[in-house]
């Protein structure tokens, strides 16, 4: 039952988070890239509980971010390119400290990968929206902005990670 | 505990992807028809639709904030451009006053919705996808309960913003004109030559669309406005809407074509109201153009 209610919570916790990525964040937009929230909520949740976890979350934010409007790319994109991001940040974790530059590290080694493997299954589909031109000018700012907002976000993401973990875990 | 930990995540990882992977050669297999994942995509339209209109609607303070500072620096490269425009528009004026038949300049969409006996629906940007995302769309707070669906014309008070590619009942998303997914045949109006207009994806102020004219012996004159041709179908594009001017000529030899650098009217990173054409009062009204003069 409480597994259920937190399984609930962390699906309206993505509810919200792609909502502010796409409505509300699009506005503070660096030349057009956006701080890719979902990306931080899949990395918070890896560096709480763990691949496993992380994976799932990043599964369920990608695919609300691969069809909620005004997506218009193939769907599974996302789920796939945060899948790997979740997987690989709660390894990273397992395998450091946390300190706040291990802590941005693992952000931006995700958002890379993240927006990298993003672009590179629209390569490998041959979607005409994405080049390597334009994928080599967004990857950088992509991953400058995710590293800046890290301080403010990803704390914030860390107690309410902390709080919907299970007790009998401790 | 450690050793069967690891092998079950990975079990979990190897299922994901497997799932991802699925998803992505489904909805890819399919490609512009009907795809398994549309239901999906209008049901998550539905439900998110309404809270990205919500969030968009609470939020509006808080982001009209860059929004403002965006359109200040806009305002005043566009005061340096226009103040160039100015002076070389009243040599032109001076040499050749029949030129000003080529303005074909809308003040309102409501003005143009009046003059050309369209039926427009107003309605707000929502949302916007990132950068990240590649493809430049956007979601407005218009669907099918309000008469829009797929293929139909967006404009806003500066001239074509693009098209309905999906709605649901209470939202519709609209590629823009400068995706990289869109072509739009345009002409130009001082001469009415034919082309095509190719998005470079990119929404700044420096974003630019690409012309090639069909014919290639004609080259493009710089100032030139280009305005839509309209599509066979009538759909998706209306004739005779503004889309741009052209800024630069380049000539590739190696191709025999001359391309045009064209500026849009609208600024795709500001939008915020914009117009759904939704039906045309006598279909075979043709909409007054400059160059028909």
């Amino acid at each position: 039952m409480r597994t259920l209610l937190r399984g609930f919570v962390v699906a309206l916790l993505i509810v919200f988070t792609v909502t502010l990525q796409v409505s509300v964040f699009s506005h503070f937009a660096f030349d057009g890239v956006a701080p890719d929230m979902a990306l931080l909520l899949v990395i918070g949740a890896a560096l709480v509980r763990g691949p496993t976890y992380a994976a799932l979350v990043g599964f369920a934010a990608g695919l609300v971010l691969d069809l909620a409007p005004p997506a218009d790319h193939t769907a599974g994109r996302w789920a796939l390119a945060l899948v790997v991001v979740g997987y690989v940040s709660g390894l990273a974790k397992a395998d450091g400290a946390q300190s706040v530059i291990g802590t941005l590290t693992i952000v931006a080694s995700g958002a890379f990968i993240g927006t990298s493997l993003f672009a590179l299954s629209g390569l490998v589909l041959g979607e005409p929206s994405v080049t390597v031109s334009s994928a080599l000018q967004v990857v950088p700012i992509a991953i400058l902005y995710d590293v800046v907002l890290t301080p403010f976000v990803v704390p914030l993401l860390l107690v309410v990670f902390r709080r919907l973990e299970p007790a009998e875990r401790w | 505990m450690r050793h069967h930990d690891s092998r079950g995540s990975r079990a979990v990882i190897g299922l994901l992807l497997l799932a991802c992977v699925t998803i992505i050669t489904i909805d890819a297999r399919h490609g512009t028809s009907a795809s398994p994942v549309d239901p999906m995509r209008a049901a998550v339209g539905d439900v998110l639709g309404p809270v990205e209109d919500g969030a968009s609607a609470a939020t509006a303070p808080l982001t009209a904030v860059p929004d403002h500072f965006r359109t200040v620096s806009n305002l005043s490269t566009e005061n340096a451009a226009l103040q160039q425009a100015n002076a070389r528009l009243r040599t032109q004026l001076r040499a050749e006053r029949a030129n000003a038949n080529r303005n074909l300049e809308v003040d309102t969409i409501g003005a143009f919705a009046d003059q050309n006996g369209y039926r427009v629906v107003q309605a707000q940007v929502v949302a916007m996808g990132p950068a990240q995302s590649f493809s430049r769309t956007v979601t407005i707070d218009a669907g099918t309960r309000d008469g829009v669906g797929p293929d139909l014309t967006v404009i806003n008070a500066n001239g074509l913003v693009g098209r309905v590619i999906e709605s649901s009942a209470t939202t519709s998303t609209v590629l823009l004109a400068i995706d990289r997914d869109s072509t739009i045949g345009g002409r130009l109006a001082s001469s009415m030559e034919l082309g095509f207009l190719d998005g470079t994806g990119d929404v700044n102020g420096g974003g630019r669309l690409t012309l090639s004219l069909v014919d290639h012996t004609v080259t493009p004159a710089q100032g030139d406005t280009v305005v839509s041709w309209g599509s066979i179908h009538g759909a998706p594009y209306l004739p005779g809407i503004p889309i741009g001017k052209v800024v630069s000529v380049h000539s590739s030899p190696a191709e025999l074509t001359e391309t045009a650098n064209v500026q849009p009217f609208v600024d795709f990173s500001a939008l915020d109201v914009v117009g759904v054409i939704t039906s045309q009062a006598g279909s075979g009204t043709t909409v007054a153009s400059g160059g028909a003069r």
